[in-house]
């Protein structure tokens, strides 16, 4: 290499090299990341002492369970004659004898295998939406999966899913006889009205004059004797499966130019949003039988569910609203440019970005949606957390268990929406194609 | 800029019909109260290549934008293909499906591979089974150089690799009239000339095209009309030799002048 005048030319490439080993360990990861600052140090004792406090209180409490006992002062008994006077201990006897009350509520006992079979099948039905790997066609199962979940869970005459199947059948079937003859704007309005009207006014009798013919029944179980788990999860699930198509349809009804579209979806979205839950749930149980044509008997966790899934949807349209807002207009002109209609370019090019944009927000409002059952209690349903908590407590073998069951069933809320939350991580991960 | 041009063809050897592919008459544009575009008086024949300049600001892109209604024009007549643009959607899905347009940006589906990209249209809105739009689509990859890219996604390619994904995009629905806006003006200068190679060997094709660019050495090269605009309107036009070697307005020298100037 010439150094002596001010010119250069490099002759040799250089090869790359492995970078520098400097100090590495436990030692240097505490320094960087534990002791790095005064305030960071002041920061680490201070965290560790609060972790310790609080298990030096929890440990002992726990480590002294007592699983066999049928009574709340026999716990006490076993406690204290293997602790000594006084000692304190976790009683989970209560979890061990009530835990069917917990999953099933006052569900009939003889039955208990239906809410087992609609669980198992649920997740069937579940797997090929959330994994894309599993074979397509299952989706199909997933599609039909309410109307077999709804049958297991009320039993009745298994015509009436069908008959609510058959509405989506016969809004298809508008549509596409109304498209040729008026246009895809009365196609779309004859698809959501006439499904609509045969719910109403059809499904039932229908559904009554088939059943005559071929009775196939279950035997029916009513809602009110639903409570704990399952009542969470018939409601967290459903409530979730339906408010995020209603949720894209607000966003894109509140992004429309037209006129009446925008302004109702907005209106909705607004009040939605400024109610408290409990309101709706209270107008759910009190006032929504009036506007039903009278003679309807309106079931009560369908009330709630209608209403958990309207509330669920306004702030799942403003998630996704946001997502829309971040994606460029380009996206938009590129599709009108190759020529996709309005619905093409929603559904292939801009719903998948924004939602994809969207999914943390997405799963908050699912995992908000799914811890927020609890609040039908209000209504008198027996939600696991208080509902069947205070049943338990109401019997003089548990009177005055306070902190064990409420562990229980914050644990459960707790695996659920820890498992929503990781796997929105991964579908994030997995979506991620942007390579910036 | 000029430089960047590789091989020179003779516009004039290159034959132009007489059938009119785009005819736009006394056409005005507003955004708000804002006059864009004022009585543009357009008639682009069957295989004429066209590029329009001027300064920023003067309405260029808007105006290649009313081609397929991307923007929406007010007053007067654009006829495409035969085709009047209305608010008939019928008649601007026609349109569209007849001119292909590429923009500055490249605006490719992030979210989709390459290939994905190419074949979506096709699959889409001509109906076309995969399997042969995915034929076809290869085909274009490799008529812009860049086969062995299909199965990546749009982040993971250069700008100019980009900008030549959009053109065969485009080009995967086999339109009549292609449309540039500013295809090279985001790219690096030598990414610009694998775009502008591109785009000349279209040209070569007979391909019917109306770029805005700032390009001049494609305009020498490829263009049989050179169309200047200022203030939304059309302050002149001619041949480009003729436009770049004796300019007629005041503005279109000051113009040129700044643009080749230094
Ligand atoms: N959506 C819009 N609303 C209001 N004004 C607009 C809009 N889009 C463009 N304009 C204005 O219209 C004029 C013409 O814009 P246009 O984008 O057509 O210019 P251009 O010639 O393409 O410029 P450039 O070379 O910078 O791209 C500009 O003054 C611009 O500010
Ligand atoms: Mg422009």
């Amino acid at each position: 290499m010439n150094t002596s005048n001010s010119t250069f030319v490099r002759t040799e490439m250089l090869p790359q090299k492995a970078p520098p080993i400097t100090e590495a360990g436990a030692v240097k990861w505490m320094r960087e990341n534990l002791f790095s600052s005064p305030l960071n140090v002041l920061l680490t004792v201070l965290g560790v002492g609060a972790v310790a406090y609080l298990v030096l209180h929890i440990a002992p409490w726990l480590s002294r369970s007592v699983w066999n006992a049928a009574s709340l002062t026999e716990c006490r008994q076993i406690i204290e004659a293997r602790y000594g006077e006084g000692a304190t201990g976790a009683c989970w006897a209560v979890i061990r004898e009530r835990w069917p009350q917990y999953l099933f509520g006052f569900y009939p006992q003889h039955l208990y295998w239906r809410p087992v079979l609609a669980f198992v099948l649920l997740c069937v039905a579940v797997a090929p939406v959330l994994f894309d790997k599993l074979p397509r066609k299952m989706l199909w199962f997933s599609l039909i999966y309410p109307a077999v979940g709804f049958w297991l869970l009320w039993g009745g005459s298994v015509w009436v899913p069908v008959a609510a199947l058959a509405g989506f059948a016969i809004g298809y079937v508008a549509a596409q006889v109304v498209k040729p003859l008026a246009g895809t704007i009365l196609a779309t309005i004859a698809a959501v009205v006439t499904p609509v009207l045969w719910w109403l006014f059809l499904a039932g009798p229908a559904a009554d004059a088939v059943h005559s013919v071929l009775p196939i029944a279950l035997e029916s179980v009513r809602s009110r004797e639903f409570g704990g788990f399952i009542l969470a999860f018939t409601i967290g699930f459903t409530g979730i499966a339906f408010s995020l198509p209603l949720g894209v349809m607000l966003a894109l009804g509140r992004q429309s130019d037209m006129f009446i579209v925008n302004k109702l979806s907005v209106g909705f979205i607004e009040f939605i949003r400024g109610v408290p839950l409990i309101t709706l749930l209270f107008t759910a149980s009190l006032l929504l039988n009036y506007f039903l044509p009278p003679g309807t008997d309106f079931d009560i966790i369908l009330r709630v569910i209608i209403m958990v899934v309207l509330f669920a949807a306004a702030y799942i349209a403003e998630v996704i609203r946001g997502g829309l807002a971040a994606l460029p207009r380009g996206q938009y002109e590129a599709a009108d440019a190759l020529g996709l209609d309005y619905w093409k370019a929603q559904r292939l090019i801009i719903m998948p970005q924004a939602l994809k944009i969207s999914i943390p927000g997405i799963v908050s409002t699912f995992i908000g949606l799914f811890k927020d059952t609890t609040l039908v209690v209000f209504v008198g349903l027996l939600d696991p957390l208080k509902g069947i908590t205070d049943a338990v407590r109401a019997s003089t073998d548990w009177k005055g268990i306070y902190w064990e069951p409420y562990i229980f069933v914050g644990t459960i809320f707790f695996i659920f929406c820890f498992g929503m939350s990781r796997y929105s991580m991964y579908l994030e991960s997995k979506l991620k194609t942007d390579h910036r | 800029m000029s430089e960047a041009i590789a091989r020179h063809i003779d516009p004039s050897q290159m034959k132009v019909s007489d059938e009119v592919a785009i005819q736009i008459t006394q056409m005005n544009k507003w955004y708000g109260t804002f006059h864009v575009l004022r009585d543009i008086n357009m008639t682009v024949n069957r295989g004429e290549r066209i590029v329009i300049c001027g300064p920023s600001g003067s309405g260029k892109s808007t105006l290649i934008r009313c081609i397929n209604r991307l923007e929406e024009h007010q007053q007067g007549q654009i006829i495409v293909d035969g085709t009047e643009l209305t608010s008939d959607l019928k008649n601007i899905d026609k349109v569209r499906s007849e001119v292909g347009m590429v923009f500055q940006h490249f605006n490719l589906f992030p979210h989709l591979t390459i290939l994905e990209n190419l074949t979506l249209a096709p699959i889409w809105v001509r109906k076309t089974p995969k399997k042969e739009a995915e034929e076809v689509a290869m085909h274009y990859l490799r008529k812009v150089k860049i086969p062995e890219q299909a199965g990546k996604y749009p982040g993971q390619l250069s700008g100019g690799q980009q900008q030549r994904v959009a053109i065969a995009r485009s080009l995967c629905m086999k339109p009549r009239i292609m449309l540039f806006d500013e295809p090279t003006s985001a790219l690096d200068p030598e990414m610009i000339k694998e775009v502008l190679d591109t785009m000349i060997e279209l040209a070569e094709e007979g391909m019917t095209m109306l770029c805005v660019t700032h390009e001049m050495g494609f305009a020498q090269a490829v263009a049989n009309r050179v169309i200047f605009m200022d203030q939304g309107q059309i302050v002149e036009q001619n041949a480009p030799k003729e436009f770049f070697n004796n300019p007629q307005s005041d503005r279109t020298k000051l113009f040129l002048s700044q643009i080749l100037g230094h």
